[in-house]
């Protein structure tokens, strides 16, 4: 019999699976939930987006594009960057279609560390920056944000967590979970602690075009910033397109090149269906990102007004679409919280520490729900806090 | 402002002033304020309810009728629109640009029924040259809501 412990890879069993799906699990046991769990839009693709994929496969347009994508994809990826966030990249060399935002993550991560190569990773955050580090040969420091401070990276807390060793910051604005956003002011204080290091900056950007209190700024945009900073982004959230699993890196023309052959290797190409939705979607999106961001922003205010009604305390998030709310007051774990409004009120929402530890104590709500949704899992919200 | 409050309350007519004021950060008293003066200068012209007839027992049929007319003096085709929409089961009356002049949608408890409004009070308005009566067989979508959706939330990836 092969013994499997002895064939597998230790580093990957040793990784834990993610927090949010474990919970969710337990929900899908369960008839008439009401769930806030979920991370993607509840928009479909806007129509001709998919009109242009259809019209890519009527065309017989089926063959691999080139490794990092369709020029005119890259084309119109630097068109938009320089449109909406003032910063250029030679679509030629600089831009890499890749398979969704995470696989941007994780191929800047590959090419990057060294074994025992310092990944600072602020949390609570997306769930996937610790374990594609770790798995790239790199040691994760977590860099814990604090309600207080609106979940943002603290100058100081930054400089402390900076070794000899530190090869990467990973920055996570608009963050999913807290919905927390950094201005042009505090990114220019990172930068400051960062500019004059060999310290790389992964800023993940993917929900950019999710803020309600102005446009987003890009670290990239920062003087001196834009040769150490790899953005990874994708059409998921902007564009309604997770399905698709479509983004893309822009960065300096010598972490590209490395990294397209991680991507070479590994992917060959991104969907090409999906890269002429892609186009469609960047040529003449900009109506929908605009339609969706001001149907957001309306759930935004009215579930932070209803919680705020219902006396839970919440930090009014400025971007994504998430709220997170402090939970950490009824004597109890965030986690026996959210298993209890799961079971006595049929209600789902994420334990806060499914986004590290500095999450306990809070709950992600998603708000990719309509209106009437939101209601109802209001309601079962506060039948629960006022049992206790 | 105004035309914010009127897209939301054209999607959901039960969206309360409260509910509104909170989406759009304004008080419920200017949303009231606003929406009693969208009803009083008729912008807001009704709330109705979108029923899916044929998931009940009532029998309904309902037809589009092309009608050809010669034009009149003075009030134009207006005077045979007015007549037309003073019927309780004409829905809707447009005047087109086209082939015909005047698109009515009739409601009927039955084929006969909307036949007889046709040779009888329709094809007997003076002015009507011509009529042609499309009978609806099933019905897609009305008023940008799909019939016979399911509500199925089809996400499954939690990230």
């Amino acid at each position: 019999m092969i013994d499997y412990s002895k064939v597998l890879s230790k580093t990957v069993v040793d990784t834990p699976k993610s927090g949010i799906r474990k919970f969710f699990d337990l929900m899908s046991t369960m008839d008439d939930v009401v769930g806030l769990t979920v991370g993607e839009p509840d928009f479909q693709t806007p129509w001709h987006i998919r009109e242009a994929g259809i019209t890519s496969l009527e065309k017989g347009k089926t063959y691999y594009t080139a490794n990092a994508g369709l020029m005119d994809l890259r084309s119109e990826i630097n068109n938009y960057m320089t449109r909406r966030f003032g910063i250029s990249y030679v679509p030629e060399k600089e831009v890499i279609v890749t398979v969704g935002g995470s696989e941007a993550i994780d191929i800047a991560f590959r090419s990057l560390i060294e074994p025992g190569d310092e990944v600072i990773v602020p949390t609570p955050s997306f769930v996937c920056y610790a374990p594609l580090a770790r798995m790239a040969g790199g040691v994760p420091v977590i860099l814990k944000t604090r309600f207080e401070n609106n979940f943002k990276i603290d100058p100081e807390a930054l400089k402390a967590a900076i070794t000899p060793k530190t090869k990467l910051l990973v920055l996570p604005y608009p963050n999913n979970p807290t919905g927390a956003i950094m201005t042009k002011k505090e990114l220019e204080e990172i930068a400051e602690i960062i500019r004059d290091t060999n310290i790389v900056v992964l800023s993940d950007e993917i929900y950019a075009e999710l803020t309600y209190n102005g446009d987003h700024c890009s670290i990239a945009s920062i003087e001196g910033m834009k040769e150490r900073t790899i953005i990874a982004s994708g059409f998921s959230k902007a564009y309604a397109m997770t399905g698709w699993r479509l983004g893309y890196i822009c960065a300096p023309a010598p972490l590209t090149e490395q990294m397209l052959k991680i991507h070479q290797y590994g992917i060959m190409s991104s969907p090409t269906t999906s890269q002429f939705a892609a186009i469609e979607a960047l040529k003449n999106g900009d109506e929908d990102i605009k339609m969706m961001r001001d149907e957001y922003n309306r759930r935004r205010r009215y579930i932070y007004n209803g919680l705020k009604s219902i006396g839970i305390e919440a930090f009014e998030p400025e971007g994504a679409f998430y709220i997170f709310p402090n939970i950490g007051g009824y004597g109890m774990s965030g986690e026996e919280f959210c298993s209890k409004l799961l079971y006595d009120y049929k209600c789902a929402i994420v334990p806060g520490n499914a986004f590290g530890e500095s999450g306990e104590g809070f709950a992600r709500i998603s708000y990719a729900y309509s209106i009437k949704h939101i209601t109802q899992a209001l309601e079962r919200i506060e039948a629960f806090v006022k049992s206790l | 402002m105004n035309t914010q409050i009127l897209t939301l309350l054209e999607n959901d007519a039960r969206l309360t002033p409260s509910q509104i004021a909170v989406m759009l950060d304004m008080t419920e008293a200017e949303v009231a304020a606003q929406i009693a003066e969208l009803e009083r200068n008729g912008t807001i012209l009704g709330y109705k309810t979108m029923v899916d007839w044929e998931k009940t027992d009532r029998e309904s049929v309902s037809a589009m009728i092309e009608v050809k007319l010669t034009p009149q003096k003075d009030k134009g085709f207006d005077r045979v629109a007015e007549k037309l929409y003073n019927y309780p089961e004409v829905q809707s009356v447009y005047l087109m640009s086209g082939a015909y002049d005047l698109s009515v949608m009739i409601e009927g408890k039955t084929m006969k029924e909307v036949a007889s409004f046709v040779s009888q009070k329709l094809s007997t308005i003076d002015s009507v040259i011509s009529t042609a009566t499309h009978f609806v067989l099933h019905k897609y979508k009305d008023k940008g809501i799909v019939y016979d959706l399911p509500e199925i939330d089809e996400r499954g990836n939690f990230n």
